[in-house]
């Protein structure tokens, strides 16, 4: 494959990573909750995802069970924030530490598994294509689903009924409760499809993006991910947009030391670090323009009745 | 069904109760984890609470592993009761550490014991000088504390790999990635002959001293604190919470950095790539576990310590991977949270017929 192609196509799968667990945060934070734990979820989830890939050979009842252990960490996060009020951040943080513990703990049977390799994928005729069928056409069905998922998701906040209901948890818990919504199910809901995509993005990554397990394999890509709903002022479009963005400088660092570029590999491999500062600073140095945009009661506790 | 009622003032007897049933309900998720995987529950008990304290060496152990955290978590109190979310302790621990070393470096055999002092010196810097970048782009940006902390610490993760793979690399080391090992000028002195043990955990005792002071006895402290606890009044009251973040920031950097450097100038006397611990992460639970009181993280760190050497222990003795220690403390700092509910509520018992009462939801 000439490198131009292979670096689009990488980029996407890179992106994708992070597109499904930057949507899913969103999801969290426009219900107002802010979940710290993402690098935890997808750390279990990723382990939970490789072992039942290696034991049952599915890759499809693999992700769906890094969805299950995604969304069980976030049930057990969303019960302690939204109806013992814990601080969102320690919460959040102790979600992280334990993931990052029980998954190194639960997964040191699998660090000598690997996955048989997985036949390339192939849509009749697209594939083929000049330029455009290794760019775009040879990847994972995922990689679609995302795209599909960002527009039903920005459908769905913007235009439909339960949306606008979600969105009004997320800004105006109180409102939302006077009119007879139960928030704290909804905020329950949104933590654990949140904590579901996450999980979906973890088993993406031991499954298909470097098919094998280490341990602290997702290496920060949870962070980034929320550093990306900030980076897309809670807009599903921009997630996704930003997301390939960082999955573009990812790879960019892989093709410039396969390229053999004068530059050692651990100050190439700080570039995606990096980035996601410098992008902050560069968004947040607006702070009207993330205020006006950050769903309003993102990180406070609420209690029906106080 | 059961209810929360909130209290009408927080209890005392919680705030001191909670860490206690936080520590016991993870003990028995512990028991119940061993047991699951065929392993005597007693034996582990008895791995992780009785032999690091069976006799000198294993305290020698246990107070130079405490101290680390000790020392990272006094400083995250002062960041967390400031409301500053530093996270990134782990990185200013590490470039701590990397900055001690390369000063380290310039050591021969015939440097003097003062060598130490520039070294230890170096540490703080390293530590501060990783903070301020955080604090910078806080202040002048607004760009998230959390998220920047976090960054970094990949960052000094990979910086510390550049140089023991590249620059540093000891020429006689058989091509591993680490530096020489440093010359005795370096090594912090030993507190007893024979022990690990270093007068770096005197410091972190004294520094306990230090901090209460500062919290509760000093001006600095208490509007450092107002601005946490209260950003509004503390605007109305003109203190400047600017100072506040910076101020922060280059203390638990600054504190981090020592711990690493301490590490390297200690037990490890010489960078290798395995020098980042988690000691910066452990040190946020030690630091909640002790309620951001001085006083109360010297035991927390204390037994965050018997989690660490009862991880290393169980590896060696049953088998079970070391990975254990995270898994516990991960546990601790959830059940602590659940647990910390009880302070400000109480659980009581109603039937579920006036539901308008209540106001379920």
């Amino acid at each position: 494959m000439d490198a131009l192609p292979l670096l689009i196509a990488t980029t996407l799968s890179a992106g994708t990573v992070l597109a499904f667990a930057a949507l899913g945060l969103l999801i969290n934070e426009r219900a107002g909750i802010l979940n710290l734990g993402a690098e935890g979820m997808m750390l279990v989830a990723a382990l939970a995802g490789f072992a039942t890939a290696v034991h049952t050979g599915n890759d499809w009842i693999a992700f769906a069970a890094g969805m299950g252990a995604g969304a069980l960490l976030a049930a057990a996060f969303g019960v302690l924030v939204i109806w013992l009020n814990t601080n969102q951040y320690a919460t959040g943080l102790a979600l992280s530490l334990f993931g990052t513990g029980f998954s190194a703990f639960m997964g040191l049977r699998y660090t000598k598994e690997t996955l048989p390799a997985r036949p390339e994928w192939n849509y009749a005729g697209l594939s083929h294509l000049e330029f455009v069928g290794p760019a775009l056409f040879r990847q994972h069905p995922l990689v679609y689903v995302a795209i599909a998922l960002t527009i039903a998701l920005a459908w769905f906040l913007y235009r439909s009924r339960a949306g606008l209901v979600l969105r009004a948890v997320g800004e105006s818990p109180e409102s939302a409760h006077a009119l007879g919504y139960p928030v704290r199910r909804i905020r329950l809901a949104a933590v654990m499809a949140g904590g579901a995509l996450c999980g979906l993005s973890g088993a993406y990554i031991s499954v298909v993006y470097t098919p094998l397990w280490v341990e602290g394999m997702v290496a920060g890509k949870g962070w980034i991910a929320l550093a990306l709903t900030t980076f897309a002022t809670w807009r599903p479009a921009r997630v996704l947009l930003g997301a390939y963005l960082f999955g573009g400088v990812t790879m960019l660092q892989f093709h410039l030391q396969g390229e053999g570029v004068d530059v050692p590999s651990q100050i190439l491999s700080m570039l995606p670090y990096l980035a996601t500062i410098v992008v902050l600073v560069l968004i947040s140095r607006n702070a009207a323009w993330i205020r006006v945009n950050m769903p309003a009661s993102l990180g406070k506790p609420f209690s029906p009745g106080s | 069904m059961l209810q929360l009622e909130p209290r009408p003032a927080p209890s005392r007897v919680m705030s001191f109760a909670s860490p206690v049933m936080a520590l016991a309900i993870t003990m028995l998720i512990g028991i119940a984890m061993f047991m699951l995987l065929g392993k005597d529950p007693v034996r582990a008990l008895q791995i992780f609470f009785v032999e690091p304290l069976k006799n000198g060496y294993a305290l020698s152990e246990l107070a130079l592993k405490a101290t680390p955290l000790l020392l990272i978590a006094l400083g995250l109190a002062v960041c967390f009761r400031a409301n500053v979310w530093n996270i990134g302790a782990e990185g200013q621990f590490i470039v701590g550490a990397v900055a001690a070393g390369g000063v380290a470096m310039f050591a021969d055999a015939d440097t003097g014991r003062w060598f130490v002092i520039p070294v230890l010196a170096a540490g703080v810097l390293g530590g501060m000088a990783w903070a301020a970048i955080v604090a910078f782009l806080r202040d002048k940006a607004n760009a998230s504390e959390i998220l920047v902390s976090l960054m970094l610490v990949y960052v000094a993760t990979l910086l510390l790999g550049y140089f023991v793979y590249g620059p540093w690399k000891d020429p006689a080391g058989y091509n591993f990635p680490q530096t020489i090992r440093f010359a005795a000028g370096t090594q912090v002195p030993k507190l007893f002959d024979g022990l690990r043990v270093n007068i770096g955990s005197v410091i972190a005792l004294l520094s306990v001293g230090v901090l209460w002071v500062f919290l509760f006895r000093t001006y600095a402290g208490f509007q450092l604190q107002v601005g946490g606890l209260a950003p509004a009044a503390a605007r109305y009251a003109g203190f400047s919470s600017r100072k506040a973040l910076w101020m922060a920031l280059l203390i638990s950097g600054g504190m981090a950095g020592f711990a690493g450097a301490l590490d390297v100038a200690g037990p490890q006397g010489q960078l290798t790539p395995y020098i980042p611990a988690g000691y910066g992460f452990a040190a946020i639970i030690v630091a909640f576990v002790g309620r951001l009181h001085p006083v109360g993280m010297v035991f927390s760190a204390i037994l965050m310590s018997m989690f660490y050497i009862g991880g290393e222990l169980a590896q060696t003795r049953m088998g079970l991977p070391k990975s254990l220690t995270g898994v516990f403390q991960g546990l601790l700092l959830f059940t602590l949270l659940a647990c910390d509910t009880l302070i400000a509520y109480r659980v009581r018992w109603r039937s579920r017929a006036p539901a308008h009462a209540t106001g379920a939801a």
